[in-house]
């Protein structure tokens, strides 16, 4: 009898790179026995497209449409990051209408990321209705995007000194329509989604202490979620985020339902934000003149905006020419993923796609 | 003459089963296809056929059209047969069904037992396909599944005990006409539910469908199932529904009686409506983890059943 209970028979199975579940060419490696994973090890790279050594062949102005292909749920906080770098070189305000639609725009890109997270982190452990109501608020989004930019996605919206194009009374129109329904909709979403059985999936699972959080280098509602108070918007106010009045939610104990709670509460913080924002936006000008030739003066330039998924910084070295001398972008997912290979050990396979969920991930940003 | 005659039985028999089995594959496929999608703030099939009613049609036709694909090195004899096997067991459970008081194919003095003892030959099925599909994630789907069907057996088999010691007869017609006065789900209210979740967790739906999920690793016992062997898996989910629910209304739900209307129309009406609870019920929960469901079962369903049915007979006992 001892001799049999002495082999132990742990075997690899391999989660990917093709996927059921929506996180995109995320390869995990697990050493399983029986239903608990040993050990893990995560392979990325499966989209990666050398876009910081592209960017250095490419004027700054050319690269404005590849900055939205980095996480195209929430295109436009990837380029608001970049086009604050470029005018903090250049030395240009954009004028205060234009922040103030940045603002409205940034909010709803965050949306738009977290309502497709809820949708496909209920989707993964096996709920298939909160993903069609969420999406439905999100179209909704997406409609307005395409109102105001004509294009639902990938945007390219954001330019040097403001954005690209005013925003028209029918945005007003959409925007106040969805304002008073998202409300509703939202009580309705969280009332179904929480059963016992999805408490049951989420809470008490993935642990995430506040040494971790600062060890690791985690932002955003990952953070959050541990009870660690890191929201750029707060922390290094950017834009006129110094006059809006929200609160950032934060978790307590940093397991997965924490970091869900979190970000089911941004998502009215966001409404509340765009709300304000509507109704504060002054009159004039939606851009300043920018330049026909952009070239940065020698040197280097960081900016920082809180994306759906953290700290999302913009790095730029410049040898004052046309074309960055070295382009990197800091990414929230890619700090947020190392913490898995010390989540998973210990839990059951069927944890993996909870707590893999719960981290929310985007693995174009991560691979760049 | 000749219907009254044995083989008369027989003929008419096996062709109500075999119209009543058609129908139902086609009802419940569109019901579910519909229901999801008005729960999912979206209108289902609505093209093929008035809002979608021959789309069933459509899918069984494309079915039969397809190419059956046997993998390498899967053991051929089982692996055709295991679809049939978990299939058949669906149209015999078809036997004892009281859909009136004249529609019964065979009032069996055993009914009841008859019915639950043949459910339980679909299992052997399910391990024989997954054991012949040569895949090791076909397989521990197979054994999930397997695990989970005969844990939740003994909480129903539980439940339905109570029905037997009130009317003290297997026999289903007798079981319907001892409803006359009160449906059985208001006395035996916990029975009701708990046979409703074993029931669910049998069919390995929602939330109990670990063996069919698309977002866990294991695929399923009948991933290397293509074309018509593949429907006809699909086919016995939905009957199996469909007989689960017309056992639930005739032990529970007081069968085929019901005023006005006439019985058969009754039975019907109630059938559909626990099956439209159930499908209701798979859009609405996320699944549970395997290990989850299982003690779900020992730890908490089977007590309680046991629990229930003791409290039964002390009650029948006294007075």
């Amino acid at each position: 009898m001892e001799e049999q209970n002495n082999i132990k028979q742990d075997f690899y199975v391999n989660m990917g790179p093709q996927h059921p579940s929506t996180h995109g060419v995320l390869r995990i490696v697990l050493r399983v026995e029986g239903e608990k994973v040993l050990s893990s090890e995560t392979v990325l790279g499966y989209a990666h497209r050398g876009v910081e050594k592209m960017a250095e062949s490419k004027t700054y102005v050319q690269m404005m449409p590849v900055m939205d292909r980095f996480d195209y749920v929430s295109a436009m906080l990837y380029e608001w990051a970049y086009v604050g770098a470029m005018e903090r070189a250049l030395g240009i305000t954009p004028p205060e209408r234009a922040e103030y639609i940045r603002v409205i725009m940034g909010e709803l890109n965050r949306l738009a990321s977290h309502f497709l997270w809820v949708g496909a982190f209920l989707l993964d452990l096996g709920a298939f209705t909160p993903f069609l109501w969420v999406f439905d608020a999100r179209e909704r989004i997406l409609d307005m995007f395409e109102e105001v930019t004509g294009q639902r996605m990938t945007t390219n919206y954001f330019k040097i000194g403001g954005v690209h194009d005013d925003l028209t009374p029918e945005f007003f129109k959409m925007a106040n329509d969805f304002i008073k329904m998202i409300y509703d909709r939202m009580k309705d979403v969280e009332e179904l989604i929480e059963s016992i059985i999805f408490l049951e999936r989420v809470k008490d699972l993935g642990f995430i202490s506040k040494e971790d959080v600062l060890d690791y280098g985690l932002t955003g509602p990952v953070a959050r979620g541990s009870g660690v108070y890191v929201d750029t918007r707060k922390t290094e106010p950017y834009s006129v985020y110094d006059r809006l009045n929200f609160e950032v939610p934060l978790g307590t104990k940093g397991d997965c339902y924490d970091r869900y709670k979190v970000r089911m509460q941004e998502i009215i913080q966001s409404v509340k934000i765009i709300e304000q924002a509507l109704g504060m936006i002054p009159e004039g000008p939606y851009t300043e003149k920018s330049p026909k030739v952009v070239k940065l003066p020698e040197g280097e330039y960081y900016y920082a905006v809180e994306s759906a998924r953290g700290l999302l910084g913009v790095y730029l070295l410049s040898d004052g020419s046309t074309k960055p001398y070295r382009f990197k972008l800091r990414v929230p997912s890619f700090a947020n993923l190392s913490i898995i290979d010390k989540l998973l050990p210990g839990n059951k396979i069927s944890d993996v796609v909870a707590i893999l969920g719960s981290i929310d991930i985007v693995v174009p940003e991560i691979d760049r | 003459m000749l219907l009254n005659s044995f083989i008369g039985k027989v003929i008419i028999s096996v062709i109500g089963v075999m119209v009543v089995f058609t129908f139902n594959a086609l009802i419940s496929v569109w019901l579910e296809r519909k229901i999801s999608g008005h729960i999912q703030l979206r209108l289902g099939p609505m093209e093929v056929g008035p809002h979608g009613l021959l789309q069933s049609v459509a899918d069984g036709l494309k079915l039969i059209g397809k190419e059956i694909i046997t993998p390498q090195g899967v053991d051929k004899k089982l692996f055709a047969v295991a679809p049939y096997m978990v299939f058949f067991p669906s149209l015999l459970m078809f036997v004892v069904i009281p859909f009136s008081d004249k529609f019964q194919v065979q009032d069996l003095n055993i009914g009841l037992l008859y019915f639950f003892s043949i459910s339980c030959i679909a299992t052997i099925g399910i391990f024989m396909a997954g054991w012949a599909s040569n895949n090791k994630y076909s397989l521990m789907g197979a054994v999930r599944s397997i695990a989970q069907s005969i844990a939740y057996e003994i909480p129903i088999i539980l439940s339905i005990l109570n029905i037997v010691i009130l009317t003290q007869s297997l026999k289903l017609s007798e079981i319907v006409k001892a409803q006359q006065n009160m449906w059985f789900f208001v006395p035996q209210f916990i029975s009701f539910v708990v046979y409703l979740i074993s029931a669910i967790a049998e069919l390995n739906r929602t939330p109990f469908d670990i063996p069919e999920a698309e977002s866990e690793l294991v695929a399923g016992f009948h991933t290397e199932y293509s074309g018509m062997r593949f429907a006809i898996f699909f086919m016995a989910e939905y009957t199996n529904m469909f007989l689960v629910s017309a056992m639930a209304t005739t032990l529970f739900l007081g069968g085929w009686l019901g005023p006005v209307l006439p019985p058969i129309v009754w039975f019907f009406i109630k059938t559909y409506a626990i099956v439209f609870f159930i499908i209701w019920v798979r859009w609405t929960f996320p699944r549970l983890r395997p290990d989850q469901l299982m003690n779900f079962c020992w730890k908490f369903l089977t007590p309680l059943a046991l629990i229930n049915l003791i409290v039964t007979t002390l009650v029948i006992k006294l007075f």
